[in-house]
């Protein structure tokens, strides 16, 4: 992986990277050349890591109070956050924590689509980066469960009686998701076992997005190629090693805000409701982070159809390199489709903003609407535009100027700002 | 520029469906909580005059299963004296056992039990007010969408039907009870207790005494999170000053701007 054989200094050192090339590891990770005008829109990457560790130890210490039973997690919730000491900080920093890690994740996201890191020769890091957000969605659902409120309640009964669309075995699927024949006890262990479990495989698929990484480096803002090591890269540490703790510090602060000044503010109230099978919740809604999918969901008249729609808008994602047919990766130099990423994004906040409102009259109208446009954006638009798009010209190298046109580097960086 | 007008758009069409959806129910009254905004706390007196509320009045239907009678005398609640929280947790009778005969027995309360339920169960509870289980209280300020707000304003809120609506035995009009109709009676009327510190126990003063009381047990810890928070963000706020001028020494090597 590295450019140059690293030798350790002692002898001990030596000895030991001999049989196992941890201190090899440890020289790449630091060496390792990254790009110099990589913005804050790249300190996502860290963020993210540091979401997941934090999740995980809260997760654990949660874990040695909740009870995972019908009966008592709610009042083993309401124990945590009473009697044991800092609980409720614990348990705060977690739930807000899921919120947050999926705040960062679609920045993560975005930034990608932006500045085209999802294309060659970076298409596995993009499919790992998709696969780890799958599970990060399983995850903090099955996780939305474990306090047995209303809405954990109500919303496991709608999202696993999503399967029951599936043709001539869907009820029996549902019947074995659920392990009873409703949303039960064994509903709620099984989801805990693996609430517990997911975290731990994102942990993994993490090393093999950063290990997909570091072959061929990192895009950048300007989308180009460069050579490493050159001018224009820097070692990771301590230039991107500085700069990702500035940017995570700033981050923390308003994590800080949520968990300390506003911790329930994310949530929905009817989850302070002990789960009940008897009542249903006026409106059962999702959490923030995948109410978009959700106003997908429910655009469609009929059920299979619904979630065909529902899980293809992910998986569309996966063929996404193949679907974008530009040669240039990074939008400060497609004029054309710099447009259309933001309507991308307006498109998504509509959905997520009718996803939380009753399927009815406007809110139905816009939640096709928004569908409709979802895919034709990838399906159409990104397709076409790559043929017909005439791009601004590309810098050859970071550190210099381009040769020619109006697009020099000094107003790639004027482009970025902008965002 | 084209950016942010787009997002002004976006915005101002949200602003709008809001106001369009909020149109249909009433809103809660605003009440200015000294429990609210940063730095907010609970008010001591306001606290000790809910419970002697909930006491008297509530815990004749509504539970609150997860507060200990301890807790009354924890920092940041009522911070009853220790000899108060013990005179409180004695006058309930507690249901313990089995004993070494392995019997059930009933003994004076203390102060590590949980708060003595009006009602052995749920149903027991339903039947004996008409089929409407009445809450527990403990978190009920978070269960409910405008959390004290809401819960001051329903104990506000009893009016005479508007004509035209017609309620059935045991179910009252209430202005911001969800869907206006509710099977709890009002059981506040002015000087209904005797505060201890002579306040006048208004209608008003009751409900928001109790309300006070409630938002405290649905969050003890607010207190200590609110300082907390203010800790924590200074120091992450200095660090981050600390780590940025580091960042802009160690990038003049390579870029002035970083």
């Amino acid at each position: 992986m590295s450019e140059q054989e690293y030798v350790p200094k002692s002898k001990a050192g030596k000895w030991f990277n001999d049989r196992l090339p941890l201190l090899s590891l440890a020289s790449h990770l630091t060496d390792y050349p990254t790009p110099k005008n990589l913005n804050y829109w790249w300190t996502f990457g860290g963020i993210l890591t540091f979401c997941l560790l934090t999740q995980i130890i809260t997760g654990i210490v949660l874990a040695m109070h909740y009870v995972a039973h019908a009966d008592l997690a709610f009042a083993s919730v309401e124990h945590i956050m009473r009697d044991v000491n800092y609980g409720w900080l614990i348990r705060y920093i977690h739930s807000n924590g899921a919120s947050m890690f999926f705040l960062a994740v679609y920045i993560h996201i975005f930034r990608s689509l932006f500045y085209g890191s999802y294309k060659s020769p970076r298409e596995i890091i993009w499919i790992i980066g998709l696969m780890i957000y799958l599970l990060m969605m399983a995850a903090a659902f099955m996780g939305y469960v474990l306090p047995w409120g209303q809405m954990s309640f109500w919303g496991a009964t709608v999202i696993t009686n999503l399967f029951s669309a599936i043709p001539l075995v869907g009820d029996s699927i549902t019947t074995w998701l659920w392990g009873a024949y409703s949303v039960d006890n064994p509903t709620l262990t099984r989801f805990f076992s693996l609430h517990y479990l997911i975290p731990f495989l994102i942990l993994g698929l993490v090393v093999l997005h950063i290990w997909a990484l570091h072959v061929p480096g990192n895009n950048n803002p300007v989308g180009i190629d460069i050579k490493k090591p050159s001018k224009d890269t820097v070692p990771f540490h301590p230039y991107i090693t500085i700069k990702d703790t500035f940017a995570l510090l700033l981050f923390m602060i308003i994590f800080a805000g949520f968990v300390f000044f506003a911790p329930n503010v994310l949530g929905h109230s009817d989850n302070y409701i002990q789960a009940n099978p008897m009542v249903t919740p006026a409106h059962i809604v999702p959490e923030w982070y995948l109410l978009p999918f959700y106003a997908i969901l429910r655009s469609v008249p009929d059920k299979l159809g619904g979630v065909i729609l529902m899980f293809g808008a992910i998986f569309i994602l996966f063929v996404l390199p193949w679907l974008d047919t530009s040669k240039v990766r990074s939008a400060v130099f497609r004029p054309i489709y710099r447009q259309f990423f933001w309507i991308l994004i307006i498109d998504v906040l509509v959905l997520g903003y009718v996803g939380a409102m009753p399927a009815e009259g406007i809110y139905l109208v816009l939640a096709r609407v928004g569908t409709v446009y979802y895919f034709l954006h990838f399906l159409v638009v990104l397709p076409v535009v790559g043929y017909l798009e005439k791009t601004e010209p590309v810098p050859l190298s970071i550190s210099e100027p381009v040769l020619s046109g109006s697009a020099d580097y000094s107003m790639a960086k004027k482009d970025n700002e902008k965002i | 520029m084209k950016k942010f007008k787009l997002f002004f758009c976006i915005l101002l069409s949200l602003t709008i469906f809001n106001t369009l959806k909020s149109a249909e129910q009433i809103d809660p009254i605003k009440v200015d909580w000294s429990f609210k905004g940063l730095l907010g706390k609970f008010d001591r007196a306001s606290l000790q005059r809910g419970y002697q509320v909930y006491n008297e009045v509530c815990a004749s239907c509504h539970s609150m299963q997860y507060l200990s009678y301890r807790n009354l005398g924890e920092p940041g609640g009522p911070e009853f004296s220790e000899e108060e929280v013990k005179a409180i947790a004695a006058g309930f009778e507690v249901t313990d056992g089995p004993d070494a005969q392995g019997e059930m027995f009933t003994r004076p309360g203390r102060p590590s039990d949980k708060f003595v339920s009006p009602y052995p169960n749920v149903n027991a509870a339903a039947a004996a007010n008409g089929g409407a289980y009445p809450p527990d209280m403990s978190v009920l300020v978070k269960a409910r969408k405008g959390g004290a707000n809401y819960i001051y304003s329903v104990l506000v809120g009893y009016e005479d039907p508007p004509p035209g609506i017609t309620l059935d035995e045991g179910v009252y009009y209430n202005k911001y009870m969800i869907g206006n109709k509710i099977k709890m009676p009002n059981n506040l009327s002015d000087g209904l207790v005797d505060y201890a510190d002579g306040t006048e126990a208004t209608v008003d003063q009751m409900a928001k005494d109790v309300t006070t009381f409630l938002s405290w047990a649905a969050e003890p810890e607010l207190e200590s999170r609110h300082k907390t928070g203010v800790k924590v963000i200074l120091y992450l706020v200095l660090l981050s000053i600390l780590v940025f001028l580091s960042m802009k020494k160690i990038w003049s090597r390579v870029n002035p701007e970083v």
